[in-house]
């Protein structure tokens, strides 16, 4: 096209109330799609409704929203992290192999752990983003290699073993429900979702990451270094998903070298039923946490309506794709808005 | 006359914009049409219509004196009208046969392709439109302007009565050009009806028998092209007259050298090539499309890698290994591609301004979304970018818009040097005025401006002086006293020249 469609050119609605629309279709949709969901399975799943389901989901979505966080910020660079399960297994025995050193007193082993189950999940992904950038390999190889060789160094780190045997102070934190309605480790989700949120929207850093998956040559171009941003990407990826090591640790109490089997394609599952588009450059971390409980709320409520576990993945399988073709049509309505 | 296409009252409505209202006119059998608009005048809007693409909203088409109605693309080739779009739509990584007949691969037995039928056929059709090249070249190892002729073969293969032809010389060189016209006349000559579609003023002349004229989505006149003017038709165009397009300013004058390369090198097979622009100058480069201006111009800012080469700014030498350094350094680069290399498309417009440098509008990492609005809109305020806010988004602008918004981000980063990539291709004459105008002003703050385009008359309008590639080589300079469209174009050929 010689002339950008000429009908975008005089502007059909007012600023104000574009950016009313642009919010409506963009993050409201979404979340306009969990409360139907949910009013749906409230009306008609026994049990559905009941204060005590409510705080199953809420434990159930933590450490997917964890690992989901940190894959937004990869895919709005245009990338794709297969690896953050196998990471998240190999951190849960690196942390678990640190808090059961007997020498340590628990408040000091507990803190070792989180911050070696971060190190190593930030070293992985490190690795993952320094690697495709380097030599311009696509995330998806590179991040397969390492979803293997993670999960080859969890069995070598635990010797093919379980860990058990956290300390009882971790333990009765990872009970908690503060409140009687905040379960600790759902806390821990939002404020992993919250961090992401102020970072992509309120500093330099989650502009670049935009801007990086929107166009990363015209970024280069405008005088920046585009590898930093999605090694950077990457590296945070690695980190949530050691976060998440620790979230797993205080739910299941123990350290498993064959945890986190599947853990990365639900965790992309909930960024793009979030509305992130798998091509970069846009999306929001928000529709990330609302994806995750949509994925949830699905996954209990089918549960609770008795649909197999046979059917339940058909089920689910066909909510995902569902999701991309609606954001095909949100697209086209979002650039009218525009 | 004989009517081949007609139009009556023919309107077509976006949300929230009329992109064409009624539209009546009428193309004879056998005529070349000329069909002249500025950016948004609803040109793209009116091909659309006829390849399938939009259905009008009112009024009627006929086509050989039956209603035209088509739903596809797929309906408007069966009726014999044929498009060859500005973009062209070949397969690369096929030959230029298999592109040619894709729609009708003839075949055998059991659907086997039959290659050797493919092959004649292909060629017959390359011989038509006089390209000498195998048909079993792949078509992602042709030129341009190869491809282009391709395209209108693959028009032709469909026995068209009415060809559209999409800016076709949008990236052809003046030989390419003179050898498409004379395939147009050829055409003309067998009895193809041709509507033209174009930028370029004067070369419609040459070509075309009558001009339509759309402004604004509606049609200001059909006239012969005959007895006309380019003033006439500029002043049709715009609704005004332009005295002088370029507004070449004598009281600019060049002080001291901003920026000089010195034995610049790229690769082992290219020749070291060595310029220079003053504070205050517009140094002109000229040369044949892939003339090597464009690959001169990314190693120097550091966008490609170079083998050798010093970069002096201000007379003191600076290492540029990649664009960071050139920008570190005063140096903007506003790319030959546009879209793909200049602009966060789906990005509103202050984000795309802001992006030279995020620190002038945020405070320990952290953004100031109120600073940024106000320096963004104060750009936009300046070079008066037509957004319905700051905070659309760069894509739904027209191309004019969009390059004033890259001038944009560079005024915004603040620069000493701008090196300019076909600045004004795809953009319509009145915002190729205001960005005139707008390198009048810097060149006016002793900035220094490198203009490489392939439009002559522009580059000898505006520049103090032109250098000319040819062959990867910088073969002349020439002074503007010494101005001359023949001598610049015989410099561009000198190196392609066999002796």
């Amino acid at each position: 096209m010689s002339e950008t469609t000429e009908a975008a050119v005089a502007a059909p609605v007012s600023p104000g109330r574009a950016k009313f629309l642009r919010f409506l279709v963009r993050d409201a949709g979404v979340l306009l799609a969990l409360v139907l969901i949910t009013l749906f399975f409230s009306a008609t799943a026994p049990y559905f409704a009941t204060s005590g389901n409510a705080l199953k989901i809420f434990v159930q979505i933590a450490i997917n929203t964890v690992l989901a966080a940190g894959m937004t910020f990869v895919i709005l660079t245009g990338g794709i992290d297969l690896s953050v399960g196998s990471v998240l297994a190999l951190c849960t025995v690196v942390g678990a192999t640190v808090m059961i050193n007997e020498s340590l007193s628990p408040a000091v082993a507990i803190t070792l752990a989180l911050l070696a189950c971060m190190a190593t999940g930030a070293v992985c992904g490190f690795l993952n983003g320094w690697i495709s950038t380097r030599w311009k390999i696509p995330s998806f190889i590179v991040t397969l290699g390492m979803l293997n060789m993670a999960a080859g160094a969890a069995r070598v780190v635990s010797d093919n073993s379980t860990i058990t045997g956290l300390p009882q102070s971790f333990v009765d934190f990872g009970n908690l429900i503060i409140g009687g309605f905040l379960p600790s480790i759902f806390l821990v989700a939002v404020l992993v979702i919250a961090a992401g949120w102020f970072v992509l929207r309120f500093t330099v850093f989650g502009r670049m990451i935009f801007a990086v998956g929107t166009n990363d040559e015209a970024v280069r171009l405008s005088g920046h270094n585009p590898d930093f941003y999605k090694v950077a990407a990457f590296t945070i990826s690695g980190l949530t998903a050691g976060i998440a090591a620790m979230v797993y640790l205080l739910r299941l109490n123990i350290g498993s070298p064959i945890a986190g089997v599947g853990y990365e394609l639900n965790a992309i599952a909930a960024v793009i039923i979030g509305g992130t588009s798998l091509s970069g450059g846009k999306g929001s971390i928000i529709g990330t946490l609302v994806g995750a409980c949509i994925l949830q709320v699905l996954s209990t409520g089918l549960q609770l309506l008795g649909v197999g576990d046979n059917f339940k993945p058909i089920v689910i399988g066909l909510v995902i794709v569902l999701a991309v073709i609606l954001d095909a049509y949100r697209e086209r309505l979002l650039r009218k808005i525009r | 006359m004989d009517t081949i296409l007609s139009l009556e009252g023919v309107g077509k409505i976006f949300p929230g914009a009329v992109a064409l209202s009624e539209v009546s006119l009428s193309i004879a059998r056998g005529e070349t049409h000329i069909i002249l608009g500025e950016n948004g005048a609803g040109k793209s809007t009116l091909i659309k219509l006829l390849a399938g693409i939009y259905q009008p909203d009112s009024g009627r088409i006929a086509f050989n004196g039956q209603p035209y109605q088509p739903k596809t693309p797929h309906d408007a080739q069966q009726s014999g009208i044929r498009i060859v779009h500005q973009e062209l739509n070949l397969l690369p990584y096929l030959s230029i046969a298999e592109n040619l007949m894709l729609e009708s691969l003839p075949r055998r037995a059991f659907g086997i392709v039959d290659r050797k039928a493919l092959n004649s056929r292909a060629g017959a059709l390359l011989k038509e439109v006089g390209l000498d090249i195998d048909p079993r070249t792949r078509v992602e190892a042709l030129g341009v302007a190869q491809m282009q002729l391709v395209e209108i073969a693959k028009a032709l293969s469909y026995d068209s009565k009415l060809l559209v032809l999409d800016e076709p010389t949008a990236t052809l060189t003046p030989p390419e050009i003179e050898r498409l016209f004379s395939i147009i006349k050829r055409l003309k000559a067998k009895g193809v009806t041709i509507i033209y579609i174009s930028h370029r003023l004067h070369e419609v002349f040459e070509i075309g028998d009558r001009v339509t004229v759309l402004r604004n989505g509606g049609l200001v006149a059909t006239r012969d092209l005959h007895g006309l003017s380019v003033p006439d038709i500029v002043r049709m165009m715009i609704g005004r007259d332009i005295a002088d397009e370029f507004g070449f300013d004598a009281r600019v004058v060049p002080g001291k050298v901003a920026l000089s390369v010195a034995n610049l090198k790229r690769d082992a097979s290219t020749p070291e090539i060595s310029f220079a622009v003053r504070h205050g100058e517009i140094l002109g480069v000229a040369g044949l499309v892939g003339s090597g201006r464009t690959e001169a111009m990314r190693a120097l800012f550091g966008a490609d890698p170079k083998l050798d080469g010093v970069v002096e700014i201000d007379g003191k030498p600076v290492a540029i290994t990649a664009p960071k350094d050139a920008v570190r350094h005063g140096l903007s680069l506003l790319t030959e591609d546009r879209k793909g290399q200049g602009l966060l498309l789906d990005m509103a417009v202050d984000k795309n301004i802001t992006i030279t440098d995020l620190s002038k509008v945020s405070r320990n990492g952290l953004l100031n979304r109120r600073t940024e609005a106000a320096a963004a809109n104060d750009l936009v305020g300046q070079l008066r970018v037509k957004a319905s806010s700051i905070e659309q988004a760069v894509r739904n602008l027209s191309g004019g818009n969009q390059q004033k918004v890259v001038l944009a981000k560079w005024l915004f980063r603040g620069t000493s040097t701008l090196i300019l990539d076909e600045p004004t291709r795809g953009v319509d004459i009145g915002a190729r005025r205001e960005i005139y105008q707008l390198l009048w002003l810097l060149a006016a703050q002793q900035k220094g401006i490198i203009m490489v385009s392939s439009d002559l008359p522009e580059l000898m309008g505006m520049c103090h002086r032109i250098i000319v590639f040819s062959k990867n080589k910088i073969v002349g300079e020439v002074p503007r006293s010494e101005f001359d469209q023949e001598r610049i174009l015989s410099l561009a050929y000198q190196e392609y020249v066999r002796p």
